[in-house]
């Protein structure tokens, strides 16, 4: 078993065992389902049989939710040290670093994999693009996966896990929605990088069932230097 | 395996923290880590493990450098605080320890059940940790270090936390494990390391001041050997006190109770007056009662070592 994954299982079983997983899963589950199908503009206003709405409300739970999964990763494990207990330990730094964003990564999975009712309850409804919500999940995916990494960042700058957490909503924010509104307040090559930089265009963009290149490029960029900062900070001992 | 540190430095911020420290450490010793807080006892172990950078300098372990990061998997190390996860139960925690050290997966719940006997576990093995007294906590640290049987121990203060039995207990163990191994344990408790280490490091404001083995710091420490005796027989206290002086050995002589005839006696430097006191006794016809080699106290030595 190579180490990334037994730390993965390992942190698994601690967020399933300390109840934060199912807290997560119950209340992402909870506001994704009510907006979708209760809610004011939910599916049956709207006589679409889509996911549209599951998407948009999927996008903002998940932005508000992963850092309160990965908050605890590296802030928790600096406070009580046992940190130094697992960096000692015959593995390196980025084994750690991708341990703990797997573990993250399949929570959400799991989570996303339990909405897969929503999809059956609606193609029964009424006729889906199949592409369109196969690539919403793939866009969800991706998006969770750039938020962990920033997630992990923020917890590895500091012990304490509601400054990990709001300083990921912090780095999240920009991506989520603020460069999209500082992109409209501005022109020219500016506008366009920090178009470039939205994590909502890039989302949308997959949503529509349209996958360019340029947005896996863009998920995989800052998934790999947020964990990268992530492991620089693990190994900067002072 | 062999540790050779040298010349290590480390600083944290301006105050040094350890200054330029050298010692090797070879297979099948135990070393004592003696020395006040803050001396540099932690920061010297952190940097064996590898877990912090030296400013300057080098450890090597079996030859390789622990800035390789290759020397990990050769050392079991029991942190200062004993960190663990508070909500892992105690096997779940062993056999994730033994797994991310690399220990076969076919191979770990024998090495598991080994642990758990030999750090006394059985009966608390199915809590979590965080469920655990303090003392099992602390065997519960000594099982995850000692579950890939590595090569070398770093233990930083190992017996905190723990009854009088369970220290002894402990003790035991680190004096057999420490038969095939490298062992470096830091301590306050200086009968400890009397009774658990072959040799005794102080440190003191990042740098070594001592080394070598209870005996020989005693005799580096008063130079030459205390006798107190206790004579019986019919003679002068003062008169047996000039007789003694004349000696070859003695260099000095005092009396500590004319009463019960008892005396101080001084050796001259490299010498045992022993011998000559013996037949000093014979030949005036006395009765050497009692002969005592007065020892200086580990404590004394420290205080010594450390307070200036």
């Amino acid at each position: 078993m190579s180490a990334t994954w037994i730390i993965a299982k390992r942190e698994l079983n601690a967020n399933f065992d300390s109840l934060t997983a199912y807290i997560v899963l119950v209340l992402f589950l909870g506001f994704t389902g009510y907006f979708t199908w209760f809610g004011g503009s939910d599916i049956f206003f709207r006589k679409q049989a889509d996911l549209a709405v599951f998407f948009a409300v999927a996008k903002w739970t998940l932005f508000f939710f992963i850092p309160a999964i990965t908050m605890r990763q590296f802030a928790e494990e600096r406070r009580t040290g046992t940190i130094e207990l697992l960096l000692t330990k015959n593995v390196s730094e980025r084994q750690v670093v991708l341990g703990k964003f797997l573990a993250s990564f399949l929570i959400v999975a799991i989570a996303l994999a339990f909405t897969i009712p929503f999809y059956i309850s609606v193609s029964v409804l009424g006729k889906v693009d199949h592409g369109a919500i196969l690539m919403g999940y793939l866009g969800l995916l991706l998006l969770s996966a750039a938020y962990i990494s920033i997630g992990l960042f923020a917890s590895s700058l500091t012990a304490n896990q509601i400054v990990a957490f709001l300083l990921a909503l912090f780095i999240g924010i920009f991506f989520h929605f603020l460069f999209d509104v500082m992109a409209a307040g501005t022109t020219g090559w500016l506008a366009n990088v920090l178009q470039m930089l939205s994590v909502s265009a890039h989302f949308d963009s997959i949503a529509r069932g349209v996958v360019d290149s340029k947005d896996l490029i863009f998920f995989f960029s800052v998934v790999v230097l947020g964990l990268l900062l992530a492991e620089y900070n693990l190994i900067k001992k002072r | 395996m062999d540790i050779n540190i040298q010349g290590i430095s480390k600083s944290y911020g301006f105050q040094k923290a350890v200054d330029n420290i050298s010692f090797e450490v070879k297979t099948g010793e135990i070393v004592g880590f003696l020395g006040p807080n803050g001396a540099g006892k932690t920061t010297t172990m952190k940097m064996i493990t590898g877990y912090l950078d030296m400013d300057g300098g080098d450890i090597l372990i079996g030859g390789k450098s622990v800035r390789s990061d290759e020397t990990k998997k050769y050392i079991g190390y029991l942190p200062e605080h004993n960190p663990l996860y508070h909500e892992m139960p105690v096997l779940e925690y062993l056999e994730f320890a033994a797994a991310i050290q690399g220990v076969p997966k076919n191979a770990i719940p024998e090495k598991v059940r080994k642990m758990v006997k030999v750090c006394g576990l059985d009966v608390e093995k199915h809590k979590t940790i965080g469920e655990l007294s303090k003392g099992y906590r602390q065997r519960v640290g000594l099982a995850q270090a000692l579950i890939h049987d590595p090569e070398i121990l770093i233990l930083d203060e190992p017996t905190t936390g723990l009854d009088p039995n369970q220290i002894i207990e402990i003790r035991e163990l680190i004096k057999d494990i420490g038969k095939q191994k490298t062992v470096i344990l830091s301590t306050h408790i200086l009968p400890e390391v009397e009774a658990t280490c072959d040799r005794i490091l102080i440190i003191n404001k990042g740098r070594i001041v001592a080394d070598g083995t209870a005996d020989s710091l005693r005799t580096q420490a008063q130079g030459k050997q205390i006798l107190k005796i206790r004579i019986e027989g019919k003679i002068e206290p003062s008169k047996a006190l000039e007789s003694i002086k004349t000696l070859d050995t003695v260099e000095e002589a005092m009396i500590l109770d004319p009463e019960s005839l008892k005396f101080e006696v001084h050796s001259k430097a490299d010498t045992t007056a022993n011998r000559s006191i013996f037949e000093w006794c014979v030949d005036n016809k006395l009765v050497l009662a009692e002969m005592i080699p007065f020892e200086t106290k580990l404590e004394d030595i420290f205080h010594n070592l450390t307070m200036n």
